[in-house]
C-alpha cells in the first residue's frame, strides 16, 4: 500500500491510509490498537511506519488494554492514538471516559461498521454517531470529527490531534467503512504550511504547578510524567491539583471545567459545509459519505430548478446547534440522510424551533449499502 | 529541635494532602507500602523517576499517599496504562500497585500479556483474598471453601495460585512474601526493582474487615500470626517431606531467570531500522553521485 507522502502531486490514496499520514504529519509517536475490521490498515501502516521513525507502536492484548496503553503514553508525553471499530470502540469506551474526566490528549479512529454487535464487519453504516455522543458513562462533553473524503480523512486526523492536545481531551474520527476502504486521488498540502499544535507546557516551578489549574479559559498547562513535576491522576472526581474530592463546590468545579472548555470554545471546534444553501428552499442534513450522494443528488436537482442545499457537519460533536439553527430557519423542509435507524435526525429536530418545520423527511438505511445520490434524488422531488 | 525523628516514609508521603488514609484498622496495605518506600530508598531512586500505577481496589488506592507520578486507573487496567507509560518514557521505573481482584479478575488478561512481553514492569499484587473496597466479594484468590458476600455457603471456586500463573505466562521474577515479613518483603521489593523485565510480588496480606470477619478471623493480629504459621520460606519448604507440606505456602523468590526484555526489543528494532535507514541513504548517494560522474562525461 503506497504511503509515500509526495507533495503537490496527486497520489492514489486509500482512506485508512490518509488517516496513517495525517497523524505521522500530525507527529503521532504511539499507537496501541487491536486488530478490527475495517479499520485494521491503519495499525497495519502504522506498524511498519513508526518504528522507522523512532515512534512506538504495540499490539495490545484486546481494545480495553489499546486505549489503556494510549492513555499512559499520553500522560507519559507522547501524541497518541488508536484505531478500532464498533466492537472495539465498545470495549473501550470505560478509558474513554477516563480519558475525558482525566483530560489526557489522544486520537480514537472509529471505522464504523454495520452493528450491532458483530453485525456487518465489511458493510458501512453510521451506527455509531449517539455511541460516540453517549457511549461512555457520565455527562461529559465530546468531539467527534466525520470526513467525507480521502483528503479529508488526512486533514480532518490532524485537526483531530490538534484539538485534542488543544483542549486536552480524547477526540473521536468517526469515519464510514466505504471511506476507509475507498482510494481517490489526492494532493497532500507541504508540510510547512500545516498547522500542528502541541500540548501547552507549564512554565512554572513544581511546587506552584497544579495538574487542572483553574483558570478563564478552562485550558491549563499539562507536564509528563517523568518532566519533574510528580502529580496525581485519578478517574475519581478530583480538585485542581488532581487529589480525589467529594466536596460539591470542587465537583462542581470540575465538571463545569469539563464541559465548558468545550462549550466556550465552539467558534474554534465546530465546522460545517454548506453547500448551495444560500436559497435553498430544502435542506439535506448528511454526514461522511451520503453527504457525498446528497452533493451528487443536488447538482441534478438544481438541473431541474428545485432549489435543494446540504448542510455537512465536519464536527459532529458537539453538535452545529446554532449553524443548523440559522441555515435551516429559510428552509421550508429538511431531508435527514443517514446510514441508521435515525439518529442525526433527533439533533436537528432538537435544534430547530418547534413549530418552525413542519416537514422533517427521512432517507435511513441500514441494510450494509450506501444511501445512493438516486434515492435522495427521489425524496427531494417527493418533497419539492 | 534536634531530636525530631525523620524516618524513611516521611520523606514520600504526601502528608500535607490526603490524610487521613482509606484504609481500615488492621490492614495491610499501610505495612507493605512502608516496605515498598524503604526499598525505593534503599536503592537511591529518585522520586521524578517513579511512575506508581494502579488499578481500583483498597491497595490501589496506595499511588494517591505518596509523592511519585502517580496514576489512579480503571478496574484491572493499570499494567495496560502502564506499558504506555514505559514504552513512551523507558527511563521510568514503572511500579504497578493491584489487588487480586484487579489483576486476576478483570484485569487477568492484560497480567498474563505483560508477563509474556516481559515488560520491565514492576507489579505488586497484595493479595487479601477478597474484594475489600466493595464489602468482601470472593475473588479469584479466594481459597475454595472460604467465605465471602458472594460465597456465602462457601465459594466452590477453586483459586488462582498468581506466582505461578505468572511464572507459566513468562514473567523473569517471580516472588512472594506477606504483610508479616516486612524485612523479607523489603528485600524482595529491592530485587524486583532491580531485575530488568516483568517482576511480580504477590505480597499476602490481611483484610480483617472483610475477610476475617466473615471467615473466624476478625483479628488482625491472627491473621498475622497465619501468615507467620502458614507460609514457610522456599528452602525450607523443597526439604519438608511430601506429606507435610500440605497446606503450607512458599515465601520467597520462586522464579529468576534471565530472558529478552520487551522495551529493549523494540529499542533493538528501531536502532536495526534506523541503521537501515542509513545504509540505504549511503547508497543512494552513491548512486546519485555515480550518475552525477557519468552526465558530467
Amino acid at each position: 500500500m503506497s504511503t509515500d507522502r509526495k507533495v503537490g502531486k496527486p497520489i492514489l490514496l486509500q482512506g485508512n491510509a490518509a488517516v496513517t499520514l495525517g497523524a505521522l504529519d500530525a507527529g503521532v509517536q504511539f499507537f496501541g490498537g487491536y486488530p478490527i475490521t475495517p479499520s485494521t490498515e491503519i495499525a497495519e501502516i502504522l506498524a511498519k511506519e513508526l518504528p522507522k521513525r523512532g515512534g512506538k507502536f504495540i499490539q495490545m492484548e484486546d481494545e480495553i488494554g489499546s486505549i489503556a496503553a494510549v492513555l499512559g503514553a499520553s500522560i507519559a508525553g507522547l501524541k497518541s492514538m488508536t484505531a478500532t471499530s464498533g466492537p472495539g470502540f465498545s470495549l473501550m469506551q470505560e478509558n474513554l471516559g477516563f480519558g475525558m474526566q482525566t483530560e489526557i490528549p489522544c486520537v480514537i479512529v472509529n471505522v464504523q461498521r454495520g452493528g450491532p454487535s458483530t453485525g456487518l464487519p465489511t458493510s458501512p453504516a453510521q451506527g455509531d454517531i449517539m455511541q460516540a455522543r453517549w457511549g461512555t458513562h457520565g455527562d461529559h462533553p465530546v468531539i467527534a470529527l466525520y470526513p467525507d473524503s480521502i483528503l479529508e480523512c488526512y486533514e480532518l486526523t490532524i485537526r483531530a490531534f490538534n484539538l485534542s492536545e488543544k483542549y486536552r481531551t480524547p477526540v473521536i474520527l468517526l469515519m464510514d467503512e466505504v471511506l476507509a476502504h475507498m482510494r481517490e486521488s489526492v494532493v497532500l498540502p507541504p508540510k510547512d504550511k500545516l498547522k500542528i499544535i502541541h500540548r501547552i507546557k507549564p512554565n512554572v516551578p513544581p511546587e506552584w504547578y497544579k495538574h487542572y489549574m483553574r483558570n478563564p479559559k478552562y485550558i491549563s498547562p499539562v507536564a509528563s510524567f517523568g518532566e519533574g513535576y510528580r502529580f496525581h491522576i485519578t478517574g475519581l472526581t478530583h480538585d485542581e491539583s488532581g487529589f480525589p474530592t467529594q466536596v460539591p463546590e470542587e465537583v462542581n468545579d470540575m465538571m463545569d471545567r469539563l464541559l465548558r472548555k468545550i462549550t466556550d470554545n465552539l467558534d474554534d471546534i465546530i465546522q460545517i459545509e454548506p453547500f448551495y444553501m444560500d436559497d435553498a428552499e430544502i435542506a439535506i442534513f448528511a454526514a461522511g459519505v451520503v453527504a457525498r450522494s446528497a452533493k451528487e443528488a443536488i447538482i441534478q436537482a438544481r438541473k431541474k430548478g428545485i432549489k435543494v442545499g446540504l448542510i455537512r457537519p465536519l464536527t459532529i460533536w458537539p453538535f452545529p446547534d446554532q449553524d443548523v439553527e440559522n441555515m435551516l430557519e429559510s428552509t421550508r423542509a429538511v431531508i435527514i440522510a443517514e446510514m441508521n435507524q435515525g439518529q442525526l435526525i433527533n439533533e436537528v429536530k432538537r435544534v430547530t424551533k418547534y413549530g418552525q418545520h413542519s416537514r422533517f423527511y427521512r432517507i435511513q438505511k441500514y441494510n450494509g449499502l450506501v444511501i445512493t445520490p438516486d434515492e435522495i434524488l427521489r425524496k427531494i422531488a417527493e418533497v419539492a | 529541635m534536634k531530636n525530631i525523628p525523620q524516618k524513611v516514609i516521611h520523606r514520600y508521603l504526601r502528608h500535607d494532602k490526603k490524610f487521613p488514609h482509606v484504609w481500615c484498622a488492621g490492614c495491610g496495605n499501610g505495612i507493605i507500602l512502608g516496605d515498598l518506600l524503604r526499598a525505593i530508598y534503599n536503592l537511591g531512586l529518585e522520586k521524578d523517576d517513579i511512575a506508581m500505577v494502579s488499578g481500583i481496589g483498597c491497595s490501589s488506592r496506595m499511588p494517591v499517599y505518596v509523592d511519585f507520578n502517580t496514576l489512579h486507573t480503571t478496574h484491572g487496567r493499570a499494567i495496560a496504562f502502564a506499558t504506555g507509560i514505559k514504552m513512551a518514557k523507558p527511563e521510568l521505573k514503572v511500579i504497578v500497585i493491584t489487588g487480586d481482584g484487579d489483576v486476576s479478575a478483570i484485569g487477568g488478561n492484560h497480567f498474563i500479556h505483560a508477563a509474556r512481553r516481559n515488560i520491565d514492569l514492576t507489579i505488586i499484587i497484595v493479595n487479601n483474598n477478597i474484594y475489600g473496597m466493595t464489602g468482601g466479594q470472593c475473588s479469584p484468590t479466594t481459597p475454595i471453601g472460604k467465605f465471602a458476600t458472594t460465597a456465602p455457603y462457601g465459594s466452590i471456586e477453586p483459586n488462582f495460585d498468581l506466582c505461578e500463573l505468572a511464572k507459566c505466562a513468562g514473567a523473569s521474577f517471580v516472588a512472594r512474601t506477606t504483610a508479616f515479613h516486612t524485612t523479607e518483603a523489603r528485600q524482595i521489593f529491592e530485587k524486583a526493582l532491580q531485575k530488568k523485565g516483568c517482576s511480580v510480588v504477590e505480597v499476602i496480606s490481611q483484610c480483617p474487615v472483610s475477610y476475617g470477619k466473615m471467615n473466624n478471623m476478625s483479628s488482625a493480629v491472627k491473621m498475622l500470626e497465619l501468615q507467620r504459621d502458614n507460609t514457610l520460606p522456599i528452602a525450607a519448604y523443597e526439604k519438608l517431606p511430601e506429606e507435610k507440606r500440605a497446606g503450607k505456602i512458599v515465601r520467597g523468590i520462586l522464579h529468576d531467570v534471565e530472558k529478552p526484555e520487551f522495551i529493549d526489543q523494540y529499542q533493538k528494532l528501531v536502532d536495526s531500522l534506523s541503521l537501515q535507514k542509513q545504509d540505504e541513504s549511503k547508497k543512494e548517494d552513491k548512486s546519485s553521485k555515480s550518475e552525477e560522474s557519468k552526465s558530467q562525461e
